[in-house]
């Protein structure tokens, strides 16, 4: 496991600590890191690279973890905007509530968040898998390309908007579903997902039969025929 | 971008720390709005039968000069000068008072007036007028504040926040209007006036309107839904608390930090770090389309 590292905001700033964790010296044997004090400070564990895990003690602000690689992130506390955007790999778990437009983007990995997360959650996700135990705000899935996006609570008006191949699977309601978002079928591969994702999250409670399946109509990206004398 | 934040007190024996708390999370707001800064106290146990009236002169104002012959014709008067402001004391009512000081010292920017709200603005970075007004020794019950990075007009005092267009009322905002022109035109038709061509004190002399219709804050501030258009974030404040609404489409950011001592208000979580036991409080963003109040 390698030995652990402090590292402090109170000592330190962001550039320092961002810096030291994105060029790991292996040599060292440090594997382990946990960050003190991160007091909502911005961009906290933004590109990291290697195969690390890093344990936040508190809120962060905006884009933690962003275009994250391999490492995995645990926040013990709440997220601002833009949790992981533009993840590629990895894993980051908040212990609490995150902000707008958590996995903005991401490519990759996985994302757990123990609470809510607010508006535009896994807006265009391109691949990554996220976990949300609480409920989701409005607008969440808006264009999500590709990957998983697994809510136990709830969901806010016009989930899945513009949606494209995302899969949304969802224990609560959705206040209003997006344009070209639908209810589809679920089947046996849709439920052994849904057990993986649970039990990626350690998710007990609730059983994979209880969640609804949405995704894209597929008439809203698909080119139709029929609009041809338009070009 | 811009940052608001608000912090209201719930125990009294907190109110000599209310400068303390809101200098910090000005502090920290900095970044998202280095152009100009404003605060509004409101001190609570203070009101009586006086108004206080905010106002900032000019570098070429003789202070001494005015205290001396205002005196003359107001006995009452309490002239208090912090920096280019002063905060003048007196039982006049607000119409007489505001009517002197705009025939006689045209000099003069009146910036807002109450019986217990007391204004302070400035262009600058957040940081300096902090100390330049030394707000980290104001006291209060509650506060709210403001760091402006200016998009739709200039960088002057009159582009500043807090707006204050009615009596112990106030607004900062984070955001932009769009339809502010067409309202500005239809609320002087019903006689408010306006100091600048900002969208903030065209939505702060909207919520003066309503409110004066004897309209609770809750009442006014859901009517800023179907009438204001455009983004925002809004701390409305009043003698006795302050309101939050964000509108719908809630692009523009807050956070709301409440424990048994106090309720923050900020743009960011970074703003309200350095509070009393803030990570034991209870944090969340409030809701798009939810109007939020205290105290009111």
């Amino acid at each position: 496991m390698g030995k652990l590292e402090n590292l402090d905001f109170k000592k330190n700033n962001l550039r320092n600590i961002n810096n030291y964790l994105q060029n790991i010296d292996f040599k060292k044997n440090l594997r382990n890191f946990v960050i003190k004090n991160p007091s909502g400070n911005h961009a906290i564990c933004a590109g990291l690279k290697e195969d690390i895990s890093v344990n936040i003690k508190g809120h962060v602000g905006y884009y933690c973890g962003g275009m994250n690689q391999n490492a995995k992130i645990t926040i013990e506390g709440n997220a601002g905007t833009g949790l992981g955007e533009n993840m590629m790999s990895g894993l980051i778990h908040v212990k609490g509530n995150v902000s707008q437009s958590a996995g903005a983007t991401a490519h990759g990995g996985t994302i757990i968040v123990d609470g809510n997360a607010s508006s535009r959650c896994g807006i265009s996700m391109k691949g990554v898998n996220i976990i949300i135990k609480g409920s989701v705000g409005h607008m969440s899935a808006f264009m999500a390309q590709s990957g998983n996006l697994l809510i136990c609570g709830d969901a806010g008006e016009a989930l899945g908007d513009s949606i494209y191949e995302t899969v949304i699977y969802i224990a609560g309601k959705p206040k209003s579903l997006g344009a070209d978002c639908v209810e589809k079928n679920i089947t046996k591969k849709d439920l052994i997902k849904i057990e993986e994702l649970l039990n990626i999250g350690n998710i007990k409670q609730i059983k994979s039969s209880k969640f609804k399946k949405y995704g894209s109509a597929r008439k809203l990206y698909n080119f139709k025929i029929d609009n041809v004398s338009e070009y | 971008m811009c940052g608001i934040v608000g912090i209201y007190l719930k125990k009294k024996s907190l109110h000599k720390k209310l400068g303390n708390y809101l200098s910090g999370m000005l502090d920290n707001m900095s970044s998202r709005g280095p152009d100009s800064a404003g605060f509004a106290l409101y001190n609570k146990d203070n009101a009586s039968k006086e108004y206080k009236y905010s106002v900032c002169f000019p570098y070429n104002f003789n202070v001494e000069k005015f205290k001396v012959s205002i005196r003359d014709e107001f006995k009452d008067i309490l002239v208090k000068h912090i920096s280019d402001h002063l905060i003048i004391s007196t039982k006049t009512y607000p119409k007489a008072f505001l009517l002197f000081l705009h025939d006689n010292y045209k000099e003069l920017k009146i910036i807002g007036y109450g019986k217990s709200i007391e204004i302070f603005k400035q262009v600058g970075n957040p940081k300096d007028i902090v100390k330049k007004f030394n707000l980290s020794k104001l006291q209060g019950s509650h506060a709210i504040g403001h760091t402006r990075m200016a998009t739709e007009s200039a960088i002057t005092l009159d582009g500043s926040h807090p707006y204050s267009t009615g009596e112990d009322e106030c607004l900062v905002h984070n955001g932009s209007l769009s339809n502010h022109n067409n309202l500005r035109r239809n609320l002087i038709k019903k006689g408010k006036k306006f100091n600048s061509f900002n969208d903030t004190e065209v939505a702060a002399g909207y919520i003066s309107s309503q409110l004066s219709k004897n309209k609770s804050m809750k009442k006014t501030l859901t009517k800023c839904l179907s009438n204001l258009d455009g983004f925002y974030t809004f701390i409305a404040g009043t003698k006795n608390g302050f309101a939050v609404l964000r509108d719908e489409i809630a692009c523009k950011p807050a956070v709301i930090a409440e424990t048994k001592d106090y309720v923050a208000v900020a743009s960011e979580f970074q703003a309200m770090a350095h509070l009393p036991n803030v990570n034991k409080a209870k944090i969340y963003e409030p809701e798009p389309g939810v109007v939020y109040t205290w105290g009111n």
